[in-house]
């Protein structure tokens, strides 16, 4: 049986890499090395898992320096006797091992704004086309696994930034609300104001890492961005907005 | 007690999949203070696993549709021992809270006149299931989660539940645990929903998550409630085979409503040769007819590859035993053969990505490699169905952790539309019982401090690995209480759950309080315990085989079993077991049955 030779972070800030060799199997994932350890070797090594199959984004963590799901992350990716370095998100304040405090972007999904749908049609059904939510369907598949609000150099290097920026994962969110096609909301730009998307300089870091392939910037941000300048930065609209005293 | 962080609530719910959320939204709803607790993150419960959809006799798709039809098929599918009454109120319903879903936010895929597709799946008649491509649990739990958190409901995340608490008869709270920092957690309610999903962890092939330790089912049975068909255990006939690490992952049924079908290594379709005749009128008997129904539901018969999960399971299982399976133990599911690529990747887009990055399988040019995985418990607590309540007063549970709906056999896509249906009835039921009571119940104050000291003894010092135990738990009962049944190796398990008793009292966990994997599995080891316990036991007392729960000692179903539920009571002096009859179904939905 091969064996792999793993660094994973163990403690808290304090804390310290911890090496060690584990036996593992063809077709395994770095998770199942990890659950190895764990009951052979490491039994209070804490780590967030749920699926193991990619669809409920537990198991982010820095493995050799990039962001991703460990149960996605195949064995046979590495090369024979390669070190295999598995560290906490770093965005994030650590808790022990592998498990971040995440709990901000719960506390930003609070502040999200709601949908607001235009009634149904007289038989009760809601009428949209395939071809009108294909964009938000994509959104949607987001397993918030914060993995784009980890890279988010927004934030990654200025935490303090945190209190004004939603980051990459809710601008999906806003995204949404505002190309839905039955949303009733006033405007996808006051949709999206307040939530720091004009700190966001495209550097596409969140979308090369999603692991569900959502095209954030491109299909998110940037039409987000270009909204608001249309009707948010619209001279006309702005004086209106400044003499009624709205938002 | 008085140094345990407190918190206080007219109704408190066990869970957040959908069944929890829904409870707790509508109870809030209602105007009762609502806390909601989970064992994960929010929003990693394992609804966001489920796949192909939620069943709904909308009508999008075939006007044929309604709920009288719905409501047939989930009854044969549970070989007539649903509580018919739970059965007929998830058809009615269930079409309402898919619409609900959709105010909210849920984006299903469309039918080309814009309303909400439909798609086919095992035993339901019509194409009947909502869906989100492969993905309708995520769409359904990121929904509502997005819902509740703008109502006002505590949420309390990584917290695990070790001890409902009771004041007399009556429920009075819950005892747990932060995750995070280990410290006990006290919650004081007037009313508690369970909603903790299933129990698949009991097995060692399974489709749940770690969470699927039967927590609920076991701390309702130890507060004193009825469980019942505890027996029914659905294994999923197409959960993947390898390679071994991600053997038990769920293949959704879709890809056979899409197409795919099931093949041995001879390349044949195997399922023609096991159609039960309760069946046989309905289903295709050639490849020919088989093929046409996909496209022609009004000439052609449905193809058996769609024959609800039991009748699946147990033929993919033959297929095996006789020798005709793959080298890992599977057989195969082709679409690759059936179906274009890019009809593939747009239909089934997870199944794709799956098996593509975990097993390096591309499914629109190879088969897949499938085989039965533990995935879904048809038993739990008794519910009265029209209020979701348990038999131990102001205790109420909903979603998988409730038995009755599905009888011995569940159709896919009826557990996510239960889920909403009973949660929303649950917490409904929960917050006006709450309501009508003027002050909490008591907690013993006694009784708290006991169980926190019990809560911390695996720290105390023994010599047994929780881990150890486990995987000789979930051994056992693969092999003495799986698929197929006799009274002989039951028995032998019920000896080593014993056995696994007692080890587990001298465990000892290393390291600290905080954020200890080690310490949560050796707690929630008690759990799993008691539930394969009662598992055996129900299925030691059902000497018949029928939906979930096939013996080799007794192979046939029998008209006797087929009236009555095995009701499983947890008491001091052990756990006892007793058959009692079903509800009677009136004669206006026994005409539905006379066709």
């Amino acid at each position: 049986m091969p064996q792999a030779h793993l660094k994973v972070w163990r403690g808290g800030n304090d804390g310290e890499y911890v090496e060690y060799d584990v036996e593992y199997e063809e077709g395994m994932v770095v998770l199942d090395v990890v659950h190895r350890l764990q009951a052979t070797q490491a039994g209070d090594l804490a780590v967030r898992w749920n699926c193991k199959a990619g669809k409920c984004g537990s198991c982010s963590a820095e493995i050799n320096g990039k962001p991703k799901l460990q149960c996605m992350c195949q064995m046979g990716t590495f090369e024979a006797g390669e070190t295999i370095t598995i560290a906490p998100l770093k965005a994030f304040p650590l808790i022990r091992d592998l498990v971040t405090d995440v709990s901000w972007n719960f506390r930003v999904a609070e502040t999200m704004p709601e949908l607001k749908l235009s009634p149904p049609d007289a038989d009760g059904h809601r009428r949209m086309h395939q071809i009108d939510i294909d964009r938000e369907q994509e959104f949607r598949k987001c397993i918030e696994c914060f993995i784009c609000q980890d890279v988010c150099h927004v934030i990654r290097d200025h935490p303090e930034n945190q209190s004004v920026f939603a980051g990459p994962r809710f601008f999906t969110q806003l995204a949404n609300v505002a190309m839905h096609p039955l949303d009733q909301n006033p405007s996808s730009a006051t949709v999206a104001h307040g939530f720091g998307l004009d700190y966001c300089n495209i550097t596409k870091c969140c979308t090369e890492v999603c692991p569900e392939g959502i095209h954030i910037t491109d299909n998110a941000i940037i039409p987000l961005k270009e909204r608001r300048v249309d009707e948010y930065y619209d001279p006309v609209k702005a004086l209106i907005r400044k003499i009624s005293g709205k938002k | 007690m008085a140094d345990i962080e407190t918190h206080e609530y007219d109704v408190l719910v066990i869970g957040a999949g959908g069944a929890g959320l829904r409870a707790a939204v509508e109870s809030s709803a209602l105007g009762a203070r609502t806390g909601l607790i989970c064992k994960s993150l929010l929003g990693k419960a394992h609804t966001v696993m489920a796949e192909g959809g939620i069943a709904a006799a909308m009508g999008n798709v075939y006007s044929e549709d309604n709920w009288q039809v719905h409501f047939r098929d989930t009854m044969r599918g549970g070989k007539m021992l649903n509580n018919w009454r739970m059965a007929q109120i998830h058809a009615q319903e269930a079409p309402d809270r898919v619409k609900e879903l959709e105010e909210w936010g849920a984006l299903f895929d469309r039918t080309a006149d814009g309303r909400i597709l439909q798609r086919d799946f095992g035993g339901h008649r019509y194409a009947r299931l909502a869906h989100v491509g492969d993905r309708t649990g995520l769409e359904m739990i990121r929904t509502l989660q997005q819902h509740a958190v703008h109502r006002g409901i505590d949420v309390y995340q990584e917290c695990t539940i070790n001890r409902l608490l009771k004041d007399g008869d009556r429920v009075s709270g819950a005892l747990g645990y932060w995750r995070e920092t280990g410290r006990m957690v006290l919650f004081r309610a007037k009313a508690v929903v369970i909603a903790t999903g299933g129990l698949g962890k009991v097995f060692s092939i399974t489709s749940n998550s770690w969470e699927g330790t039967g927590d609920g089912h076991s701390l309702a049975m130890q507060a004193g409630a009825d469980m019942i068909d505890m027996e029914f255990v659905q294994f999923h006939p197409t959960g993947m085979v390898w390679p071994p690490s991600v053997r038990g992952i769920l293949v959704t049924e879709g890809v056979r409503g899409d197409g795919g079908t099931l093949k041995n290594t001879s390349g044949e379709r195997f399922m023609f040769n096991y159609i039960p005749p309760m069946f046989a009128a309905e289903t295709a008997d050639t490849e020919a007819e088989a093929d046409r129904w996909y496209d022609d539901k009004v000439n052609a018969r449905r193809t058996p590859d769609l024959l609800p999960r039991d009748e699946v399971a147990r033929a993919i299982n033959a297929e095996v035993k006789a020798g005709r399976g793959t080298p890992h133990g599977g057989v195969f599911l082709d679409i690759a053969s059936r179906r274009s690529a890019e009809y593939i990747k747009r239909r089934l887009p997870s199944m794709y990505h799956q098996f593509m990055q975990l097993a390096g399988v591309d499914i629109t040019k190879e088969p897949m490699e499938v085989g039965p995985t533990a995935h879904y418990a048809m038993g739990g607590v008794r519910v009265d169905a029209e209020t979701a309540a348990s038999t131990v007063p102001g205790l109420y549970a909903a979603g998988e952790v409730a038995g009755g709906m599905h009888g011995s056999n569940r159709l896919g896509g009826n557990s996510l539309s239960d889920l909403v249906v009973f949660g929303r009835r649950a917490g409904e039921n929960a917050a006006k019982y709450a309501l009508g009571l003027s002050a909490l119940p008591a907690v013993d104050a006694g009784e708290v401090s006991e169980r926190s000291a019990a809560i911390l003894k695996p720290f105390e010092g023994g010599r047994e690995n929780p881990y150890t135990l486990h995987r000789e738990l979930q051994d056992c009962m693969h092999v003495n209480v799986g698929i197929i049944r006799t009274e002989s190796e039951m028995k032998q398990a019920l000896a080593k759950i014993d056995d696994l008793r007692e080890r587990l009292a001298n465990v000892q966990v290393e390291g600290n309080i905080q954020y200890n994997p080690g310490w949560h599995l050796a707690l929630d080891m008690e759990h799993m315990l008691h539930v394969a316990e009662a598992i055996t036991r129900a299925a030691i007392e059902r000497q018949e085989s029928r939906g979930g729960h096939t013996r080799d000692d007794f192979p046939g179903t029998s008209g006797d079993f087929g009236k009555v539920n095995v009701v499983v009571r947890l008491r001091p002096s052990g756990m006892g077991v007793t058959q009692e009859p079903l509800p009677v179904m009136p004669d206006e939905l026994k005409k539905l049955f006379e066709e």
